[in-house]
């Protein structure tokens, strides 16, 4: 629970400062000031304005390569669990799905189709001059409507809700989304990691069942390495779940980064 | 028992679906509808396609505005979701002399060349105010000038012509007539128009302006009418030009 009070915290005090529009945090999730001087910008939905524009403008570089450095360095895929809003909506829609067991469809989409995606906008906003996944991007939609206040975003938190909820297991974010794929790429190598430790693990599988992205659990149970993919979204679920204490986060774990999946 | 649950399950994932689908429907299409289907944009902005290409949709233009200007696009607004656009008979733009607005975008989407020393408000073009002689009552016979007094370009972005008033013989016409070249495109006087629904309006830029063809001459113009000289004769063809069109053939 510790972890996941904290995510919601976390989640809503930076759109709440967002909302309340002080020096302390101006802008949205794509571009903002903090403390009226340093510029923050998302690194995708700038590197998609350099593409569309070719015009490469100092303030948004800055914070963009502030924002890279501080995901990529250190706290690796954490936008997606401790920051961006969507999380909110699909975790209560995954919930939904375990609480009335829905099995339901499953759509069979490719497993890397939110890469697919992630070249795919920035070819097009390139092609098409306009930064592609920002025109329809629906974390931009739900962020700016919670930030400004109005209620049109509801539609799309709906309908987000209703694909997570009835069309299959986590799709949004694991098969959908481009910010997370890009989030993903970028985190392989960030300090911060989820250390597992097989000596403890009772395979009791109950992280597997949790983690948001299963596939970077591979280790559970049969080696006692960190989670050294990018995608994880460093949400601690599997920690708060792991009743046997075999998991848990940990920094400064180099070798980590670089193991590779061969069981042998 | 799991019958009625599964029933139960199913309708209720059927009438979400269909309710928000719907409801996302309907919302792209009052956007489409919508009655002012275009949008006015902050200064700084008058290349849509340059502004669309570097907008990253992040507001702070639309918080550093000291008048509540600009607003950010929702699913409802015309404008491209999520860019700034102003809607001047609600709030007009009030040409800070020192434009919070551009100083405030990361991206250069607003155009930082307008806060150069000596560029002024003046070289902002955000829109042109157009009159509907029908509704503006000075064209009634009326004296109302107030958009010709709120306009911060007064006497240059918005002239008053006068004309003898054939109806009643004895008054004149005091007639506003907006200088498309001078005029910023701020929305003033379409805020402050005196009319029900405002009888000065300021359209972008690309709805009002025309663009002369090469082939019309000024031959008053000295240097203009050198371009006659290697103009080539521009004659119909009977095979491809379609001669109820003659007149504008080939632009
Ligand atoms: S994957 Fe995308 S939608 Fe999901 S949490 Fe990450 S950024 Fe948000
Ligand atoms: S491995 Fe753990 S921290 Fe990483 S995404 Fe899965 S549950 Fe979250
Ligand atoms: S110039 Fe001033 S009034 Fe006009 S939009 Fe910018 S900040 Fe607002
Ligand atoms: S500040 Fe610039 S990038 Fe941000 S919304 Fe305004 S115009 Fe777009
Ligand atoms: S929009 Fe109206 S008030 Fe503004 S400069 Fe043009 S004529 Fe003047």
């Amino acid at each position: 629970m510790r972890y996941l009070v904290l995510r919601r915290l976390m989640q809503c005090g930076i759109l709440a400062l967002f909302a309340a529009n002080t020096w302390i945090l101006k802008g949205n999730l794509s571009a903002s000031r903090l403390f009226n001087t340093i510029p923050l910008s998302d690194p995708f939905a700038a590197l998609q304005v350099f593409l569309a524009s070719l015009h490469v403008e100092i303030t948004a570089l800055l914070g963009a390569l502030l924002v890279l450095c501080v995901y990529g360095l250190f706290l690796g895929r954490a936008f997606c669990a401790w920051v961006c809003p969507v999380n909110m909506i699909v975790d209560f829609a995954a919930w939904v799905r375990r609480k009335l067991q829905f099995r339901g469809v499953h759509l069979g989409l490719p497993k890397n189709l939110r890469y697919i995606l992630l070249a795919l906008s920035l070819i097009l906003s390139f092609a098409l001059a306009t930064p592609a996944f920002e025109s329809v991007s629906f974390i931009g939609v739900v962020q700016r409507g919670i930030i400004l206040g109005t209620a049109s975003w509801l539609i799309v938190a709906l309908l987000l809700f209703c694909v997570d909820a009835f069309l299959g297991d986590k799709i949004i974010c694991s098969k959908l989304c481009p910010l997370g794929a890009f989030y993903a790429l970028t985190s392989r190598y960030a300090l911060l990691k989820i250390k597992h430790d097989a000596m403890r693990c009772t395979k009791c599988e109950l992280c597997w069942e949790i983690c948001p992205e299963r596939q970077v659990l591979w280790m559970v149970g049969l080696k006692s390495v960190s989670v050294n993919s990018g995608e994880c979204t460093r949400c601690g679920r599997c920690i708060e779940v792991c009743e046997d204490d075999a998991l848990g986060f940990s920094i400064l774990d180099l070798k980590g980064s670089f193991k590779k999946k061969d069981l042998g | 028992m799991m019958q009625r649950r599964a029933f139960l399950q199913t309708a209720l994932k059927g009438a979400l679906l269909c309710g928000s689908g719907g409801a996302f429907l309907a919302a792209m299409l009052k956007a489409k509808h919508s009655k002012d289907s275009y949008a006015l944009r902050p200064p700084g902005a008058e290349d849509e396609e340059r502004f669309l290409s570097l907008c990253i949709r992040c507001g702070l233009c639309v918080k550093d505005c000291p008048y509540n200007t600009l607003k950010l696009a929702t699913l409802l607004d015309h404008a491209k979701v999520g860019t700034p656009f102003f809607e001047a008979r609600k709030v007009p733009c009030y040409l800070c002399p020192d434009i919070p607005c551009i100083k405030a975008c990361p991206t250069s989407a607003l155009d930082k060349k307008h806060l150069e020393k000596n560029q002024g408000v003046g070289s902002l073009k955000m829109g042109v105010a157009v009159v509907d002689p029908i509704s503006c009552v000075a064209f009634w016979g009326i004296r109302c000038d107030v958009c010709y007094r709120v306009c911060p370009l007064i006497d240059r972005a918005i002239k008053l012509e006068n004309k003898h008033n054939e109806r009643t013989g004895k008054h004149a016409y005091m007639l506003p007539m907006v200088q498309n070249d001078v005029c910023v495109g701020c929305g003033l006087c379409e805020r402050a128009c005196i009319t029900k629904e405002p009888a000065i309006r300021v359209l972008p830029v690309a709805f009002v302006s025309g663009k002369v063809g090469n082939h019309y001459v000024k031959g008053w113009d000295a240097k203009d009418q050198e371009r006659v000289k290697d103009a080539k004769p521009n004659t119909l063809n009977p095979k491809t030009d379609n001669p109820l069109d003659y007149l504008n053939k080939g632009l």
